[in-house]
């Protein structure tokens, strides 16, 4: 198995701070919009962005939300291993709310599905946008395209992106891993 | 471990504690759903569920229903009293007739003992076992548990009483194994008559004085005097029941120390239980129930999760 640092932890850095700023020219002071990292990876992202929001951009009202998405995947039974969930902190409802939902990778796109779905249940919110660190072109199964994107990657099918983060794996990167 | 070891729910006695684990953990995020705005999740879309009751049941059978169309299951849903069972039709052509339909699991309460491990050895579906005679009522023990779980925020090493029949209580036995699972302490207590001979072979501690089991337990559940399955007489009279083994409020005020008073339901008020505990804060009785919904879909979404496309 061969590895390729893709991202480290500076280049990370800058790409957190120019979604930060892309994020708050379109939402301005955050005071109609919601933040949702999923579960369990996108979580991390969201965390950081959250805190770089409020510590170097001084954003007071930040909602942001965990969402699982387990329930809503379309592979239920059709995988070996068992969909264990995980937890949710949707302490909000998203009505006519401006919801950005955040996630690491951008793959297939089902995950991202199966969130709009989920987000379904908080009721009808005005728009949805998606943010993700990498997206991986060309390898889409449905229509889905992110609205902010830290960097676009062509990865042939048979890799594999790993983003791994200081909280888990002490320290901020991103490889592109090949069997 | 995120996966059953068992293929079926048939009773606690085929679980490890590890299935417990799993299945309150899955139970959690079901909690988490049903307390949404809108209290449903599209998983088993693709799944039939067919509710075989051949005995009485009203929560039981609410809530599997529910928990089932929470889950987005299509359900159907069968009462022996309007069935071809009357007809003369055995148990295995009338559950075969119905997975002819393309039922993926049966849930299923019938007044025989291990009726649902018969089923799961003759037909091809997921059997859940909703009450089978005086035998097993698993998820209803697995609630139980459940709520104790919620109220002290562990099972282990506490000490629980179950009060009143348990001669003919399938509630009484499931919750002897889970929480015997889960490393808790249980005694029983009620009229000899009610107390099945050989208990003690289960680990189980008998006590035939109310006010001391409760002084020595953390957690009372008390059950109902089953009037319907007695073929004689077991105690002279339901008053005389109530002054030994009815809980009221001042024996529970006399206890020195608070504790959790748990109730299968249907009450019988004024017979094991007064009004006023019911009802009081220290009753955990309406937390059972909607638990109930939540640990059943656990169940029912662990199960689904094994069957093949």
């Amino acid at each position: 198995m061969s590895r390729k640092n893709l991202l480290n932890s500076k280049d990370i850095e800058i790409i957190l701070h120019r979604l930060a700023c892309q994020l708050i020219e379109k939402h301005d002071d955050f005071s109609n919009t919601v933040l949702i990292g999923l579960q369990p990876r996108g979580t991390f992202l969201a965390n950081r962005l959250a805190d770089l929001l409020k510590t170097a951009y001084a954003i007071k009202d930040l909602k942001l939300g965990v969402l699982d998405i387990t329930f809503y995947r379309d592979d239920f039974r059709r995988k070996d291993k068992p969909l264990a969930a995980e937890t949710n902190e949707m302490n909000f409802l998203i009505e006519d709310k401006k919801v950005v939902i955040i996630d690491d990778v951008l793959f297939s796109g089902r995950s991202i599905r199966a969130a709009l779905t989920a987000l379904e249940s908080y009721g009808r919110p005005e728009e949805i946008e998606l943010l993700v660190l990498i997206d991986r072109r060309f390898s889409r199964h449905l229509p889905i395209q992110p609205n902010y994107r830290g960097r676009q990657v062509d990865a042939i099918n048979k890799e594999k992106v790993l983003v791994t983060w200081a909280e888990t794996h002490k320290k901020d990167a991103v490889y592109i891993e090949s069997l | 471990m995120s996966e059953l070891s068992v293929e079926h729910l048939l009773g606690i006695k085929y679980l490890k504690p590890n299935d417990i684990d799993v299945i309150f953990k899955t139970a959690d995020h079901f909690k988490e759903v049903i307390n949404r705005p809108i209290k449903k999740v599209p998983s088993l879309r693709d799944v039939t569920i067919a509710n075989l009751f051949f005995e009485n049941s009203t929560r039981t059978k609410l809530s599997f229903e529910l928990a089932e169309k929470r889950l987005s299951a299509d359900v159907i849903n069968f009462s022996a009293g309007q069935s071809s069972v009357k007809k003369g039709e055995t148990l295995i052509d009338t559950v075969n007739n119905i997975l002819a339909m393309k039922v993926d699991i049966v849930v299923m309460r019938h007044g025989n003992v291990g009726a649902g491990v018969f089923l799961s050895k003759h037909v091809d579906a997921k059997i859940i076992n909703a009450g089978d005679g005086t035998h097993e009522h698993p998820t209803q023990a697995l609630l139980d548990s459940y709520s104790i779980r919620e109220k002290l925020g562990t099972v282990k090493g506490k000490k629980i009483v179950i009060v009143g029949d348990i001669l003919h209580s399938r509630v009484a036995l499931s919750n002897i194994f889970a929480l015997q699972l889960q490393g808790a302490e249980v005694k029983v207590c009620g009229p000899t008559t009610l107390i099945p001979k050989y208990i003690s072979s289960l680990g189980v501690t008998v006590e035939t004085d109310l006010k001391k089991a409760l002084e020595w337990c953390d957690v009372a559940n008390v059950l109902r005097v089953q009037h319907e399955r007695m073929d004689i007489k077991y105690f002279p009279s339901t008053r005389e029941y109530t002054q030994l083994f009815g809980i009221n409020k001042e024996i529970l005020d006399n206890l020195g120390k608070k504790i959790v008073i748990m109730h299968p339901g249907p009450i019988n008020r004024g017979v094991e239980i007064t009004s006023d505990v019911a009802d009081s804060n220290d009753a955990i009785i309406l937390n059972q129930v909607e638990n109930g919904v939540a640990v059943r879909m656990a169940v029912i979404y662990l199960l689904a999760q094994q069957i093949k496309r």
